[in-house]
Formats: C-alpha cells, structure tokens, sequence
C-alpha cells in the first residue's frame, strides 16, 4: 500500500511539473502583461501544489512549510506587481482633496469663535 | 489498479489473507480526489495554452486552480490522516482557498481598468461602471 502511494505520488508530481512546464509556455508568450501575471499566479499555485506531493513523496514533512511560505508571497507578489502597474510605483504618494480641506478648515475657524 | 491495490494490501501480512479495509479505503478516496485534481489542473493548463482571449484564458486558469489545488491537498490530507502535517496542509489549502479567487478577480479588474476589451464577437464590452453613467 505505501509502496503504491509512493509511486502514485511521483506520477502526481511529475503531471504537476509537466503542467508548470505548459504554463511557461504561455509566461514567455503572453501577448500582455495580464497574460504574463496570470501564468505567474497559476506558476505559483502548482508550485505549491508540487511541493506538498514532492514531501509526500520523498517523506520529509519539511516541504509544507515552504508550501505555505509560497501560498502567503504568491498572492502579495501578484498584488504589489499589480499596483506596480497601475501606479507605476509601490509608493503611491496621497493627493491633497482641496475641497475636504477646505471645510476641515472652516470648521477649525467656526470652534474658535466658540 | 485495484487489483495492484490489493495485493500491495495484503503483502503486508503475505501469510494470511487479511485486507486492511482502513488503509485501503485511504488510499482508493486518497487516489481518487488526487486524479480529480489532476485532471482539472491540467485541463486549466491546456485552456490557458489554447482559449484565445485573455479573459477566457482568466476563467480557465482562476477557477480550475482553485478546484484542482483544493482537491490535491484533500487527497493529501487524507493521506497523512490525523497528524501535524495534516493540520499544516489544512492551512495552506485555507490560504489557497481565499487568495486564489481573490487574485484572480484582481488580475481582472486590472486588466478592464487598463482598457484591455475582451474579444465579444458583433457585441461591445460596457465600461467599468457597467455603462450606467
């Protein structure tokens, strides 16, 4: 039974390798950025997926750590590289909205009177 | 395959002919959900080589990834059985289970927001504000 389990492991892993093979294909030819950035979500995905079948395999309980560590980054990695793209910056600096300050100041002046 | 089950089964006690029914269930639900998850990982796969808009390519990768890893870390949960790695494996199948959706609809939203129309045939995308305005 574990010998068998061991083996169907390995083919999961090698079908999850061959599957991340297909996604490059559509990373390095995307014809756009949204192209790209979804082959590198579903890339990350599968990788996590490939680590916990490979820790199976191989017996170590170590990798589902990692796996976890790639669930967490994969998904802020996708969206600081989606901010990066809409504001072509991390950094966003806040606009000043004239209108709000105006009246924070007049509110400021009306307590004064008081 | 069943017959390989069970006769990696009862090589264990290769005197008598005793079945662990447990582990054989185990491991028949265990390979079952994983093929599942297989199946759909690659047909995700194969829709994000071949559909030819970006938004279809979008709705073959978001919803197959999540369906497909969920049903590879339940094959593996049950697998392990009642120990540390399982609980480990619950949470990452947690994590997955929130961010997958949520990136993809990201991805999306960025993508109409950017002014990227998808391909609609005789038909016209309405704006990001549904047109309304």
């Amino acid at each position: 039974m574990a010998h068998f389990l061991a083996y169907f492991n390995l083919g999961a892993a090698f079908l999850i390798i061959v599957s991340m093979a297909m996604m490059l294909g559509r990373l390095l030819g995307g014809p756009t950025l949204y192209d790209r950035l979804l082959a590198v979500n579903s890339f990350g995905t599968k990788t996590i997926l490939f680590l916990c079948v490979f820790c199976f395999v191989i017996d170590r309980p170590d990798g589902v750590d990692i796996a976890l560590l790639y669930a967490l980054m994969n998904f802020i990695a996708t969206i600081a590289v989606l901010k990066f793209f809409n504001y072509r910056a991390l950094g966003v600096p806040l606009i000043k909205d004239q209108t709000k300050a105006a009246q924070h100041k007049g509110g400021n002046v009306k307590g004064a009177h008081k | 395959m069943i017959g390989l089950i069970l006769a990696s089964a009862s090589e264990s006690q290769a005197v008598s002919l005793h079945v662990d029914w447990v582990a054989l269930i185990t491991a028949v639900a265990s390979v079952v959900s994983i093929s599942a998850g297989l199946f759909f990982v690659l047909a995700g796969t194969l829709g994000v080589l071949r559909l030819p808009d970006f938004y279809t390519r979008l709705h073959a990768a978001g919803m197959t990834d999540t369906l497909g890893a969920e049903l590879i870390l339940i094959g593996l949960i049950i697998q392990a059985g009642l120990t540390q790695m399982s609980l480990k494996l619950l949470i990452v199948a947690f994590f997955l289970f929130i961010t997958s959706p949520t990136a993809t609809h990201a991805v999306a939203h960025a993508a109409y927001k950017a002014g990227l129309k998808p391909k609609l045939g005789k038909y016209k995308a309405p704006d990001v504000d549904g047109g309304l305005k």
